[in-house]
């Protein structure tokens, strides 16, 4: 081995160890992060705060199925009794002796702050008796053998008034106390997480407490089912996890066997390995360590790129092979003459996938990273320390005879260019004609989510009457009290805009707490002992009440006089804290404060006039968002985004062919075969009603990247008057592994990897196709010089 | 007709469909029993009749009346629609009971049905179920809840239910329904705290 052989070696197990110390320390995610902008607008920050660590991000919807009902009802009271003990869960309903019955005394005490009826009028004379009126019609009804015994303390309905507001939206029919679905198969709960809904590990410590109380609670036939935002991302890890590792397992084994068969040599066949694993280690080290954080579908993506790296191997091994019973030529000498041409390939790839890196998706980021170290790696590893471990005297199968008959074939290729040419029109004439639905526009088309999940959260959340919440007003200030208060200012906007039809509802944190200042003003309305007695008497004549069946009354009025306003510190551990905290944090000094809005279902907000309300009402700061369409104008933003720097890359890549072969001909048939592949490719998946995303742009980017290695071998066998037989061969079996290692892609179920996959094989063939069809338009005649 | 082919009716069916006559013909001359008065509210009741309810309550110098419409869908929907004073509507549709009131307060809020839900009150739900059950004759839902006693005859008759324990026990004393054949009447509810109500109901729910 030469010195600079051995320096060689040992720099490259340096750098294997360094790669193997980053991954060591490396976190691996499966969530959206890899979806969301890396540097987002004002409004976007606010839809990954609510994406990530929002309210609707910690929810976990459970239901109970099989069994009889009692069973089922059993089961879930024993469930949540454990689940509440859980220092895990921040709340857990299945209906039981509601939360609000339990806070009763506290709502009783302080109806006088919170009930939103207590206006500057209430407790005038005549809004006294307009109250009073209502309680005594509420007698005659139906409810009237409830609201009865409070009225003495409570004349006026503040209670019914507050629980009013507190029961906003629907709630799940129940059976003996515990909620059920309507059509009463299966018992309900809803839980809300400690850890935020981006933290996967901490979903995933839920989700199993969640499994586990279950099972020790209850026996088959019963079973749990659990949705929402965390039990996704935690089954989308493991499925991500599952079929990187069962899918890159299965691309490897049949490129093994294909390479075994070839070579003839396990010794050839572990060497022509090693750049792959270089590459693979490399590759996710530099996303590690660039993003310091690594996507499973990076990762996933990288067991496909083992079919692409380990294609410099096959072209050292097959192509250099000495001439079998001639001794082997010295090391040095190994550096074969296919080595510029690699070169050109790899610098091409580079510069493709080099345009990635821009894009603000940072996804595409991860994987042009992963891409451009990967290829680089595999490229100077084949290139600088493979030859060197090669030993003296290797000896893989000649394939001469397999490439001789490959150009047999390549010369009749020829003659098919005229079919090539017809598919490439017809692929256009598919494109032109389907370009307006080509593009998926939305970014639920990368959802890891399996449609049928998808179906049993929509009718859990029906159930559960727990929308998706789609449209949120985001109120932000420097203090928890300018927050709360802005909240209720834009509260009463909505209140206008509610009774107008813009929406069926809303809530805020003033709907559980009112500002300090609101508290104040309603304290302020209560008059004093002697002059609401007066102004009662006044109020109730004419009304059949007995005025000294009272004196409860005027007690709890002197004492709420007394009061000073509830603060959110007061109401911590009741259902008003719960609700209060989800709708009103800190976050980076400030506090930002959240008003979901409830539509009918299946209609959209009219957002402008809803903007154009609270500019009008002089509320600065204010965000109205579109949770899904904010996303997919986002997932939109990255199409284009995309599109544009893959036009790039293609511009960088023609440039460098044009600085190379210093001629615009030779350019265009080594890039024409490639567009065709794509441009085919692209068609085969429209036909297929595939709507094209982000990743199958990303898969024709490689594509070419791929491709363009195969029509550079071509193009200098034009060139040099014809492609040698070992040449052919190689590029045979470079363009099968490829095949193996993106086609067992496109057996996935996650739908990125899935795109990439069944882009890229049948790309990667239809390239090497190609180029052999369309190069043999100007090698004819002198390719047979071999 | 061949009035020949009258003979042909058996004898012995023509004993039943006279006895069953003589049964329809002669009321209170045999007793009435809870098993009749079932079978016969389960045949008849159903339709539309209109209510009076007045309301005793201590703390009122005076009773509260309200008035409106009955409704009663075999076999498990009983509406109760309230027209004065304050329009309501209360629904027992299978097990689920649910009283919607239009929005009173229009300063505050839209004009939004607000449902109360009743769920969490079985007192109410026991009340409105002794109502729907009677008309369903429906023996066996009321004796999970009270203890039954008929008096009176076809013609008239008063069933008088006492609740046997729970929530229901705590809030009311007992129940009378009244009624004639298969028509209810009226239904008296007797409060632990004295209070009570008193329903009139006119015309069959047929």
């Amino acid at each position: 081995m030469s010195r600079r052989g051995a320096a060689a070696v040992v720099l490259w197990l340096g750098f294997l160890l360094a790669c193997l110390w980053v991954l060591a320390g490396a976190r691996y995610t499966a969530d959206l992060s890899a979806f969301l902008p890396r540097t987002p607008t004002e409004d976007q920050q606010l839809l990954i705060d609510q994406l990530r660590s929002g309210v609707a991000s910690r929810l976990i919807l459970l239901g109970i199925e099989g069994g009889d009902p009692q069973a089922r009802i059993r089961a879930s009271r024993e469930l949540a009794s454990r689940l509440r003990a859980d220092r895990r869960f921040v709340y857990i309903a299945n209906g039981e002796t509601s939360t609000l019955e339990r806070d009763r005394e506290l709502l009783l005490a302080h109806r006088y702050l919170l009930s939103p009826a207590m206006t500057s009028e209430r407790f005038t004379v005549e809004g006294l008796r307009a109250a009073i009126q209502q309680s005594v019609d509420l007698l005659a009804g139906s409810a009237g053998l409830v609201t009865k015994a409070l009225l003495p303390r409570d004349p006026t309905g503040e209670l019914l008034q507050l629980l009013a507001q507190l029961e906003t939206g629907h709630r799940p029919a129940q059976t003996d106390g515990v909620w059920v679905s309507r059509d009463g198969r299966r018992a309900l709960l809803l839980a809300r997480t400690r850890a935020e809904g981006s933290d996967t590990d901490g979903q995933a410590e839920a989700v199993a407490a969640i499994r586990e109380a279950f099972r020790q609670g209850s026996a088959p036939p019963l079973r749990l089912d659990l949705t929402g935002p965390g039990p996704f991302s935690v089954a989308a890890r493991a499925a991500i996890k599952g079929q990187v590792l069962y899918l890159s397992g299965l691309g490897s084994l049949i490129i093994v066997l294909l390479l075994l068969g070839v070579y003839r040599s396990a010794q050839a066949l572990v060497l022509g390995l090693l750049p792959v694993v270089s590459g693979a280690l490399g590759g996710a080290a530099a996303v590690a360590a660039g993003f310091g954080v690594v996507h499973g579908v990076t990762l996933g993506f990288g067991a496909a790129l083992i079919g692409e790296a380990v294609d410099y191997s096959i072209y050292l091994l097959v192509q250099s092979q000495s001439a079998p019973g001639l001794p082997g030529e010295p090391h040095g000498q190994r550096v074969p003459a296919f080595w510029p041409t690699i070169r050109i390939g790899v610098l091409t790839s580079v510069i493709g996938f080099a345009s990635l890196l821009f894009s603000g998706f940072p996804g595409l980021a991860q994987l042009g990273l992963y891409a451009i170290a990967g290829l680089v790696t595999a490229a100077l590893v084949t290139r600088f320390v493979l030859p060197s471990l090669l030993p003296r005297g290797l000896r893989v199968r000649d394939l001469t005879a397999l490439g001789t008959w490959l150009q047999g074939g390549v010369a009749q290729a020829g003659r098919l260019r005229w079919l090539v040419l017809a598919l490439v029109v017809a692929a256009c004439a598919v494109l032109l004609s389907k370009r307006d639905q080509l593009w998926s526009r939305e970014l639920a088309a990368l959802s890891p989510v399996p449609p049928a999940d998808q179906a049993l959260d929509a009718s859990l959340r029906a159930d559960l009457g727990a929308p998706d919440v789609r449209y949120l007003v985001v109120v932000t200030r420097p203090g928890e009290e300018a927050a709360l208060a802005a909240s209720e200012q834009v509260a009463d906007v909505l209140r206008r805009l509610q009774a107008e039809g813009l929406m069926e509802g809303f809530e805020g944190p003033s709907t559980y707490l009112p500002s300090q200042a609101t508290q104040r003003r309603r304290l302020a309305g209560l008059p004093p002992e002697a002059e609401l007695r007066l102004r009662f008497s006044e109020a109730i004549a004419g009304l059949p009440l007995r005025p000294e069946r009272f004196e409860p009354f005027f007690a709890d009025v002197a004492r709420a006089r007394e009061q000073a306003p509830l603060s959110p510190a007061d109401v911590q551990g009741s259902f008003l804290g719960q609700a209060l905290d989800a709708l009103l944090w800190p976050a980076a000094g400030r506090w930002t404060a959240l008003l979901p809005l409830r539509l009918a279902a299946g209609r959209d907000l009219d957002a402008p006039r809803l903007r154009t309300a609270l500019a009008d009402a002089g509320l600065p700061g204010v965000h109205v968002i579109d949770v899904k369409g904010e996303s997919d104008r986002l997932y939109q933003g990255y199409l284009r985004q995309a599109i544009a720097l893959s036009l790039a890359g293609l511009g960088g890549i023609l440039v460098l062919l044009l600085v190379v072969t210093r001629s615009p001909a030779r350019v265009l048939r080594i890039l024409a075969p490639l567009v065709a592949a794509v441009a085919v490719v692209a068609a085969a998946l429209a036909l297929a009603g595939q709507p094209l995303t982000i990743l199958h742009l990303v898969g024709m980017l490689l594509v070419v990247a791929v491709g363009s290695n195969y029509a550079l071998f071509f193009d200098r066998g034009a060139a040099e008057g014809g492609i040698p037989p070992r040449v052919m061969a190689s590029l045979l079996i470079a363009a099968t592994t490829t095949l193996a290692g993106f086609g067992v892609l496109g057996l996935s179920s996650v739908p990125v990897l899935n795109a990439i996959g069944s882009t890229v094989g049948p790309g990667a063939i239809l390239a090497l196709t190609f180029s052999a069809v369309l190069a043999q338009h100007t090698a004819e005649g002198t390719c047979q010089g071999t | 007709m061949n009035p020949a082919r009258r003979r042909w009716i058996p004898w012995p069916l023509a004993a039943v469909l006279g006895l069953g006559l003589w049964g329809a013909a002669a009321p209170g001359a045999a007793p009435w029993t809870l098993d009749q008065l079932m079978g016969t509210l389960a045949g008849t009741a159903r339709g539309t009749a209109a209510f009076t309810e007045t309301k005793y309550i201590s703390l009122l110098e005076y009773p509260v009346q309200s008035s409106g419409e009955l409704r009663f869908v075999p076999p498990a929907r009983l509406e109760k629609r309230t027209l004065s004073p304050q329009p309501e509507t209360l629904i027992l549709d299978g097990d689920v009971l649910s009283v919607e009131r239009p929005s009173q307060d229009s300063a505050q809020r839209p004009a939004r049905p607000q449902v109360l839900r009743l769920q969490d009150y079985p007192e109410v739900a026991g009340m409105v179920e002794s109502i729907r059950a009677t008309l369903a004759g429906d023996r066996a839902a009321l004796e999970r809840v009270y203890r039954l006693s008929l008096e009176g005859g076809r013609e008239r008759w008063s069933l008088m239910l006492t609740p046997l324990d729970g929530r229901v026990a705590r809030i009311i004393e007992r129940i009378r329904i009244e009624g004639s054949g298969g028509e209810v009447l009226r239904v008296e509810i007797i409060q632990r705290d004295g209070d009570r109500s008193v329903m009139d109901v006119r015309g069959v729910p047929r």
